[in-house]
C-alpha cells in the first residue's frame, strides 16, 4: 500500500534517507550531552565536598577539651580556645530567638489564616522582601537603631540583627505548614463548639508543629553562621560573654577573625571554629529532616 | 460567653498586630537607611552614582567603583553558575529523577547551601586565593591570588545550589505529555530536553538566574575576603576590587567622621534598594511559571 | 481466549506472546494479536486492563518508564520492533495522546512540522509549506487556521488541538497511527469530529485506538480486540464482535456487567 501516501514518493524517500543517515550522529550527540552534564554535575559538587571533607580532617585535630573550654591566648602563643565564640554563639541565638520565634510563630499564623486581605498580601509581600535584604544591610540597621544610641556594641544589638535574618524563615514556614492543613480540620473543631482561639492554639498548631520546627530549626541554622550583620553590632572579644550591654564574640565572627590574621596558631583555631561551626549547622539539617520524617502529620 | 467573645476579638487583634509588626518593620528598615544616610545624600548629591572616588580624607565619597565591583563579580558569577546548575538540574529532573543517586545529589545541594559564607570565604582564602595565583602566573598577570575573578569563581559555588534548586524545580514542572509527544516523534532525550522541556522552563528558568543574582549581591563575608579590598574603579577582571557589600563590611566599624559612615549606610541603601529590585521581579517570573 | 485471527488484508503488525509490567508485576499477560492494514482497529477494555500499556509496547514507549519490563515479539512488517533504533521506529509509527499537547512554544506551522525540526531534517521552506498545507487539509483544519499559522496553538479549542496533535502525527508519514483514547477529554462536537477524521483515515495509515467507549469502537473500528485483565480475550472484525461475541466475558462487557 505503498501508494497511498500522497506527494511524491520520491522526494519523501530521499528526504527520509537522509534523517536516517543522521540518526547515528544524533545517538551519538545525546550520548555526548548526557556525558556533558554529568561531567559539568561532578565539577559543580566534588570539589566542594572534597575541601569541606578536608576541613572536617584538618579542623577535627583541632578539636580537644581545652579547645572548646578555654579561651584565646594573646597573638603569638600556641594554644587557646573558642569557648567564648561558642558561649556568645550560643547567647546570641537565644536573644534573637526571643525575639523572632513568638512574633515570626504569630505573623506566619497571620499569614495563612488572613492571605487574601489587604493586609495579608502586604505583609506576605514585606515577609517575602525581609528574607531577600543582604545580612550586612540588617546589621547597619541594628547599629542605626541600638548601637548609635548605646554609644558603644553590644550582643543585644547583635541579637536583635539576628532576630531580623530568622524572622522571615520561621514565618514563611509557619505559613507554609499552617496552608497545607485542610479546611476540613478547622471547620470540625469549631463545629464541635471551640472557639477561635483555641481552634488554632490547641488545633491547629500542634497538628503543624513539626513544620513550624523545622522552619525555626533552619532559621537557628541561618542566623549562627551569619557573620556580616555582627561586625558592627555584636562586635567581637576576646573575653567570655557576660553582659548583653558589652561586645560578644561569636563561632563565625572568630573564624573570620582568625582566617584572615597572619598568625598559624590563629589559623589553627579558625580550622578548629570552623569544623564546630560547620557540625552544629549539619547537626541542625539533620534534626530538621529528622523531625520532617518522624513527626509530620500526613493529611 | 462575653468573656469568650472578648477572647475571640482580642485573639484576632493580637494575628492582626503580627501582620502589622512585619509590614512595618520592613518600612521601618528602610526608612532607618534613608535617614542616617541623609547627611550623605546631601552632601554627596548625584555624582555619588557617577563618580568614582573613594576618599576619606577629603570626605569625597562615591559609589561607582563598588557598583561595577558587585556587577562585574555578580555577573561572572552568575555566567558560572547558570551552566553548571542548569547541568545538575537536567541531571536531577531528568535523567536522575529518582534512586539513590538522585537522593544523594538531592543531599549534597541542600547541604552545600547551608554552609556559612564565611566558611566559603575561608575556603576561599586558602584553596581558592592559591590556585588562581598559579593561573595569574601562568598567564604572565600579576599573581594577587586575590581579585574580583576569584571572588566571582567563589560567588559561582555559593549560590550554585540555590540556582540548581530552582532550576530542577522549573523543569519538573514541564507536563510529562509533551515530552512524550516529542519522544514518540523519534527525538532523543537530550533532544527532547533542548527543543522542548528547557524552551518550556525558560521564563521560570530566568526567574531563578535572577533570584540568584539577588542573592550573589547581597554576599558580604566570602567576598570580602577574597576581593582584595582596593577601593579603586577598575574593569580588569583579575584585579583586586570592592563590592557595595564589602566596602561595607571593611570600613564600617573604622569610619571615622559622620559623613563617612553615612555615605557607607548610604551605600547599604542603594545595595537594599537594587536586591529589592531584583528579587521582585525575580519571584515575579517564577511565579508566573509556577502558576501555569 | 482467542488466538490471533486473519480475516482479510495483509498484516502490518503482530504482537506474539507480549506481555509488559512495571516493578515485576505484569500488566499485560502474553497478548498475541495480528492488525490488518489500512484498517482501524479498536483496542477495548475496561480502565485498567493493559490496553495502554499493550498500544505503548508498539512504539516502544512503554521502556521509557523506570522499572519497565517487556518480553516477547512485535512485528512490523515482519521486523522485530525490539531490533530496530526506537528513533527510527517512532518515526514510522505515530502517537495521539488522550489529552491534546501542541507543544505551547512553537507556533502551528512549528507543531506540525515538528517531528522532521525535531529530527533535524533539512527540508527547504517550500517543502515545509506544502507539507503544513497538505497535512492541515488532510485533519480539515487547514481552513480555520490558515491565516494563524504563526500564532501558538494554544488558543484553539480542545477539539482543534487534537486535530493538531493528529496532524503532527501524520506529518511524518507513519505506517500506523496509535491513538491513546483521543477523544476521552473532549466534548460530544469535537469528538464527532474527531471520530470522522479517523474513519477518512482509513487506507491512508493503519489506525489502532484505545478506547474504553464502547459505542465509539463500535461506530468507527472494523476490528476490534477486547483486553480483559492483560488478556487478549477476543478478537475479530467488528461487527462479529459485537452481535454474536464468542466469549462470555466480552458478551459481558459489552452489555454493560462490569466497566
Amino acid at each position: 500500500m505503498a501508494d497511498t501516501h500522497n506527494g511524491a514518493i520520491g522526494a519523501a524517500s530521499t528526504r527520509v534517507r537522509k534523517m536516517d543517515a543522521a540518526v547515528t550522529a544524533r545517538l551519538r550527540g545525546d550520548t555526548a550531552f548526557r556525558v556533558l552534564m554529568l561531567a559539568l554535575s561532578f565539577i559543580a559538587i566534588v570539589p566542594l565536598a572534597l575541601i569541606l571533607v578536608y576541613i572536617v580532617v584538618r579542623g577535627a585535630s583541632s578539636i580537644n577539651w581545652a579547645f572548646l573550654t578555654q579561651l584565646p591566648k594573646p597573638m603569638g602563643e600556641a594554644g587557646g580556645g573558642i569557648s567564648n565564640a561558642i558561649v556568645g554563639t550560643v547567647i546570641l541565638i537565644v536573644i534573637a530567638s526571643v525575639i523572632s520565634i513568638p512574633l515570626g510563630i504569630l505573623a506566619g499564623i497571620f499569614l495563612s489564616e488572613r492571605s487574601q486581605s489587604r493586609l495579608g498580601t502586604v505583609a506576605r509581600l514585606s515577609v517575602e522582601t525581609l528574607m531577600g535584604i543582604p545580612s550586612i544591610v540588617i546589621g547597619i540597621v541594628a547599629y542605626t537603631w541600638i548601637v548609635k544610641p548605646m554609644g558603644h556594641f553590644s550582643s543585644l544589638s547583635g541579637g536583635v540583627a539576628l532576630a531580623m535574618i530568622m524572622l522571615p524563615v520561621i514565618t514563611l514556614a509557619t505559613e507554609e505548614t499552617l496552608l497545607l492543613i485542610p479546611m476540613t480540620l478547622r471547620e470540625a473543631a469549631l463545629a464541635l463548639g471551640v472557639s477561635y482561639p483555641r481552634m488554632i492554639t490547641r488545633v491547629i498548631l500542634p497538628s503543624g508543629m513539626s513544620g513550624i520546627l523545622t522552619g525555626v530549626l533552619l532559621a537557628v541554622a541561618r542566623g549562627a553562621g551569619e557573620t556580616a550583620p555582627l561586625l558592627f553590632t555584636a562586635f567581637g572579644s576576646p573575653f567570655m560573654a557576660a553582659n548583653i550591654f558589652k561586645p560578644m564574640e561569636s563561632l563565625p565572627h572568630t573564624i573570620f577573625y582568625y582566617a584572615t590574621s597572619p598568625y598559624p596558631e590563629w589559623q589553627a583555631l579558625a580550622w578548629g571554629a570552623s569544623f564546630v561551626l560547620l557540625v552544629l549547622v549539619l547537626a541542625l539539617n539533620v534534626i530538621t529532616k529528622l523531625v520532617t520524617s518522624r513527626w509530620k502529620i500526613q493529611f | 460567653m462575653k468573656s469568650e467573645r472578648t477572647s475571640d476579638t482580642a485573639f484576632r487583634t493580637l494575628l492582626v498586630l503580627g501582620g502589622i509588626a512585619v509590614s512595618v518593620l520592613l518600612i521601618a528598615i528602610f526608612l532607618s537607611l534613608l535617614l542616617a544616610s541623609r547627611g550623605a545624600i546631601v552632601a554627596n548629591g548625584f555624582r555619588f552614582i557617577t563618580g568614582s572616588e573613594w576618599d576619606p580624607v577629603t570626605n569625597s565619597f562615591h559609589s561607582l567603583a563598588f557598583v561595577v565591583g558587585t556587577l562585574i563579580t555578580s555577573l561572572i558569577a552568575l555566567v558560572i553558575a547558570t551552566i553548571l546548575a542548569l547541568a545538575l538540574a537536567i541531571l536531577m529532573g531528568e535523567y536522575f529523577r529518582s534512586g539513590p543517586l538522585s537522593a544523594i545529589m538531592r543531599t549534597s545541594v541542600e547541604l552545600l547551601a547551608g554552609i556559612p559564607s564565611v566558611v566559603y570565604g575561608f575556603i576561599g582564602l586558602f584553596f581558592f586565593v592559591p590556585v588562581v595565583r598559579v593561573l595569574q602566573a601562568a598567564l604572565g598577570l600579576p599573581p594577587f591570588g586575590v581579585g574580583m575573578f576569584t571572588t566571582a569563581l567563589l560567588l559561582a559555588f555559593m549560590i550554585l545550589p540555590y540556582s540548581a534548586s530552582i532550576a530542577r524545580e522549573m523543569i519538573t514542572l514541564v507536563p510529562s505529555d509533551l515530552k512524550e509527544a516529542a519522544l514518540s516523534l523519534g527525538a532523543t532525550p537530550s533532544e527532547t530536553i533542548w527543543k522542548v522541556t528547557l524552551p518550556y522552563a525558560s521564563s521560570g528558568i530566568m526567574g531563578g538566574v535572577l533570584l540568584s543574582l539577588g542573592r550573589a549581591l547581597g554576599e558580604t563575608m566570602a567576598v570580602t575576603m577574597v576581593i582584595g579590598n582596593a577601593n579603586v574603579l577598575t574593569f580588569n577582571i583579575f584585579a583586586p576590587g570592592n563590592t557595595m557589600a564589602s566596602v561595607i563590611a571593611n570600613e564600617f566599624s573604622e569610619a571615622s567622621s559622620n559623613v563617612y559612615l553615612a555615605s557607607l549606610i548610604e551605600i547599604g541603601l542603594l545595595l537594599f534598594v537594587v536586591s529589592t529590585l531584583i528579587n521582585i521581579v525575580g519571584k515575579v517570573v517564577v511565579n508566573r511559571m509556577a502558576a501555569r | 481466549m482467542e488466538d490471533s485471527v486473519l480475516t482479510n488484508g495483509k498484516t502490518i503488525l503482530e504482537t506474539r506472546a507480549l506481555v509488559a509490567g512495571f516493578d515485576g508485576k505484569d500488566i499485560v499477560k502474553s497478548v498475541s494479536l495480528a492488525v490488518p492494514e489500512g484498517r482501524i482497529t479498536a483496542v477495548m477494555g475496561p480502565s485498567g486492563c493493559g490496553k495502554t500499556t499493550f498500544m505503548r509496547c508498539i512504539n516502544r514507549m512503554h521502556e521509557l518508564a523506570a522499572n519497565a519490563q517487556v518480553s516477547g515479539e512485535v512485528l512490523l512488517d515482519g521486523e522485530d520492533v525490539y531490533r530496530i533504533n526506537p528513533i527510527l521506529l517512532r518515526r514510522r509509527i505515530g502517537m495521539v495522546f488522550q489529552r491534546p499537547n501542541p507543544f505551547p512554544t512553537m507556533s502551528i506551522y512549528e507543531n506540525v512540522v515538528a517531528g522532521y525540526n525535531l529530527n533535524g531534517a533539512r527540508m527547504s521552506r517550500v517543502e515545509r509549506d506544502r507539507i503544513v498545507e497538505e497535512t492541515l487539509r488532510r485533519v480539515t483544519l487547514w481552513d480555520e487556521v490558515k491565516d494563524a499559522l504563526y500564532r501558538r496553538g494554544t488558543f484553539l479549542s480542545g477539539g482543534q488541538q487534537q486535530r493538531l496533535c493528529i496532524a503532527r502525527a501524520l506529518a511524518m508519514k507513519p505506517e500506523i497511527l496509535l491513538l491513546d483514547e483521543p477523544t476521552s477529554a473532549l466534548d460530544p462536537k469535537a469528538t464527532a469530529a474527531i471520530e470522522e477524521l479517523v474513519v477518512s483515515l482509513k487506507g491512508v495509515v493503519t489506525i489502532i485506538q484505545v478506547t474504553h467507549n464502547i459505542p465509539q469502537a463500535a461506530r468507527i473500528s472494523d476490528y476490534t480486540a477486547f483486553i480483559h485483565l492483560g488478556e487478549l480475550v477476543e478478537f475479530g472484525p467488528t461487527k462479529t464482535l459485537f452481535t454474536v461475541p464468542k466469549d462470555k466475558r466480552t458478551e459481558e462487557y459489552l452489555s454493560g456487567k462490569f466497566g
